[in-house]
């Protein structure tokens, strides 16, 4: 691992160069035993339970895009990783650093896109903050959420509780809420009507956790199943086996990515996560995703084994076998 | 940019597990007699980085057979852009006012100072990524107080493509629009590669996307006198496992000629609209390839009416050959004389985010898909 020299734009990509950055600056400043873990949310311990606790900071251009807007996905966001974590939404916090200029019925829509976001999901957004800089030293909005969530007794969601033949469960179809934003923002004309999956999972998982079995969830965001599945492989030491032909894409989405050079493993959504499931639990589990709206094209698309060296490894479709590493800096669209 | 038209081009029939179980027994029966041929092995050259990457996502490499070895070539636009030309590019971006627009993969690559596009936009230049030089042009027009400048690199594919932002400029009437003509052709890049008695190439893949504008007649030389065979090949893994099928066959029938695999989009007469606007818009001169230098008649510039649209003559950037980093393969890798793994930096002081030579620095190129995709 390199030490941090300056800040580059892969730094903020979700990839290996995020994970450098976290490892190098923050968790040795901060150093505690519910940050060290580095999950979507840290677990708190109090006298009557155990809280998650979360935080994440949303900028996007362009600030809505098909299917979405920043204010759903900075609420959203913040939601999905409590739930991901067993953890059941209580409250939101939201700060907004503004640019000067920035036109009022655009934050006004965008705030009502959060309080409908935040009534799916079933909570309440109880305080905020507003900073205004000048132009030029802002691009428009950023908005900043945190949640707290309680962690019902007897719940133990983590990636180092993963074991040896667990089945790995993605809820749905990857890669659209990437594909969307770069649509919009570079204004790229692509067909096929691809729409971001922003969406409060917290319902989702309450639907997979009645049925036992569960030993751990992650959303899927920037950097893509293959990073996460990363995370989840160094922290219970266990190679991550993905079916290629298993994993759902859309096939507007796959097309998409074809053109523009990218891999939808690698793309980000911000509605959807991959799940853990002992072997017997598995098919119950998918049952039980499907028969939510936010889960219907669920599939179980691989398993964790042990081996001397773990891995991520994809079973392509012709039958070969590759590694997936982490995402890589920024993923740059191609020439050719 | 559509992608309905892309449909037929890639559906999930071109991944197909069963089609590919059955091409691959046939790959594996069929390389032994070519092998016996060629004396022991044979060396097929994907000349494209895209096939390179096709290749190595699709973890192909590992179900060949071990008398069957697939070379990266020469056919990574990133690649074959010299040390000098990413020095010019760095040049121009420097000059204060000016706008670069660039596809994304030219950020990284770095010049001989070890600077590239994206320490030069961390210094204050102002470099945008675009999709499409039309784009670019677009910006032109919005911004008339600015000099916007174009990065164009490339191969047969990107140039018409960039040759008709041009077109588009001129009658538009842009006086503030300009590019870089850093185009390279691919059959004499063959001829380049063949003309070494060293070589050891015993079938090319070639690129679909270049064929698909200049279509199978420029290759003919490549057969005829060079005796080796060719198959132009689409960019699916069963495109790929067709292609080295039909190589094998040519090498064991002792008859090389071109073949069309990717016929659902490459046509004998490739794409007459383009070549008339390349014929237009440039003319054919020397080009400064990565690792080999510069090679007379390998590559395009601005001519005629277009001519001051070139962006290194209208900022008069100067060029210098500069030399390949120590100990860096690339060159030999490019030429197919050597792999990835062969070169003693690979992997350990050249790595995806701290590259040394070019092919680990493209996405497409051949050291960055052994890295990512574990060879």
């Amino acid at each position: 691992m390199t030490a941090v020299d300056k800040i580059v734009l892969g730094h903020g990509s979700g990839g290996r160069l995020s994970r450098e950055l976290v490892e190098d600056v923050f968790l040795k400043s901060f150093f505690n035993a519910s940050l060290s873990p580095l999950e979507d949310s840290a677990e708190v311990r109090f006298p009557g339970g155990t809280l998650a606790f979360t935080t994440d900071s949303y900028v996007v251009t362009p600030v809505e895009f098909p299917g979405a807007d920043i204010g759903r996905v900075a609420v959203c966001g913040t939601v999905n990783d409590l739930a991901v974590k067993g953890a059941r939404p209580l409250a939101l916090s939201a700060g907004f650093i503004l640019e000067e200029g920035f036109p009022g019925a655009l934050l006004k829509k965008i705030t009502a896109s959060m309080r409908r976001a935040a009534d799916e999901a079933g909570v309440s957004i109880v305080t905020g903050d507003t900073k205004v800089v000048e132009k030029g030293k802002a691009d428009g909005i950023f908005i900043n959420t945190s949640g707290i969530g309680l962690i019902p007794g007897g719940r133990k969601l983590s990636s180092y509780s993963v074991k040896p033949g667990d089945v790995i469960i993605v809820s749905g179809n990857l890669a659209d809420h990437g594909v969307a934003v770069m649509n919009a923002r570079d204004r790229l004309g692509l067909e096929g009507n691809i729409k971001s999956d922003a969406a409060p999972l917290n319902g989702l998982v309450e639907a997979a956790l009645k049925v036992p079995g569960v030993r751990a969830m992650r959303d899927i965001t920037r950097g893509g199943l293959a990073t996460v599945l990363n995370e989840v492989s160094g922290a219970c030491g266990l190679t991550a086996e993905v079916d290629e032909e298993a994993v759902p894409v859309s096939s507007a989405a796959r097309n998409a990515c074809a053109l523009l050079g990218l891999d939808p493993l690698y793309v980000a959504n911000e509605g959807k996560l991959v799940l853990f499931a002992a072997p017997g639990a598995a098919a119950g589990i998918l049952k039980a995703l499907r028969s939510h709206r936010y889960g219907k094209n669920a599939r179980a698309a691989g398993r964790m084994l042990k081996e001397k060296k773990p891995q991520v490894r994809l079973k392509t479709s012709i039958g070969g076998s590759r590694i997936m590493l982490m995402l890589e800096g920024e993923q740059l669209p191609r020439i050719c | 940019m559509k992608t309905a038209a892309r449909g037929r081009f890639s559906s999930p029939l071109w991944r197909d597990r069963a089609l590919a179980a059955s091409a691959l027994s046939e790959i594996a029966r069929l390389a032994p007699s070519a092998a016996a041929k060629t004396g022991g092995r044979v060396n097929f050259m994907e000349v494209c980085g895209t096939h390179t990457m096709a290749i190595a996502a699709s973890g192909m490499r590992g179900l060949l057979p071990k008398e069957l070895r697939m070379l990266s070539g020469p056919g990574c636009p990133v690649c074959v852009t010299s040390q000098g030309d990413i020095d010019r590019v760095l040049a121009l971006a420097a000059i204060p006012g000016i706008i670069i627009t660039t596809f994304g993969d030219m950020l990284k690559v770095k010049g001989s100072k070890g600077l590239d596009l994206h320490s030069a936009r961390e210094r204050g230049a102002d470099v945008r990524v675009v999709y499409s030089p039309l784009d670019a042009v677009a910006l032109a027009a919005a911004e008339p107080e600015r000099e916007v400048v174009f990065i164009g690199v490339g191969f047969e594919t990107t140039a018409p493509v960039i040759g008709g932002a041009v077109v588009r400029a001129k009658k538009l009437g842009l006086k503030n629009f300009s590019s870089t003509a850093f185009f390279k052709l691919v059959p004499p890049a063959l001829e380049l590669l063949l003309s070494d008695p060293e070589n050891k190439i015993h079938g090319f893949m070639l690129p679909g996307h270049v064929s698909a504008i200049i279509g199978t007649g420029p290759y003919r030389f490549v057969a005829e006198k060079y005796r080796v065979p060719c198959v132009v090949t689409g960019f699916e893994p069963l495109d790929i496992l067709a292609g080295i099928n039909m190589l094998l066959k040519q090498v064991i029938s002792g008859k090389p000629r071109v073949e069309d695999e990717y016929f659902r989009a490459v046509r004998q007469d490739g794409n007459p609209a383009a070549l008339k606007l390349m014929r237009e818009v440039f003319s054919v001169s020397a080009a400064s390839w990565r690792a080999i230098g510069a090679v007379k008649n390998t590559g395009l510039v601005f001519s005629g009416a277009y001519a001051s649209f070139d962006a290194v003559k209208r900022f008069k950037i100067k060029y210098a050959e500069a030399p390949e980093p120590k100990g860096c393969l690339c060159g030999k890798i490019l030429l197919g004389k050597a792999l990835p793994s062969d070169c003693r930096l690979f992997g350990k002081a050249c790595t995806p985010s701290n590259a040394v030579g070019p092919c680990m620095v493209s996405s497409e190129g051949a050291c960055a898909a052994w890295v990512k995709y574990g060879g």
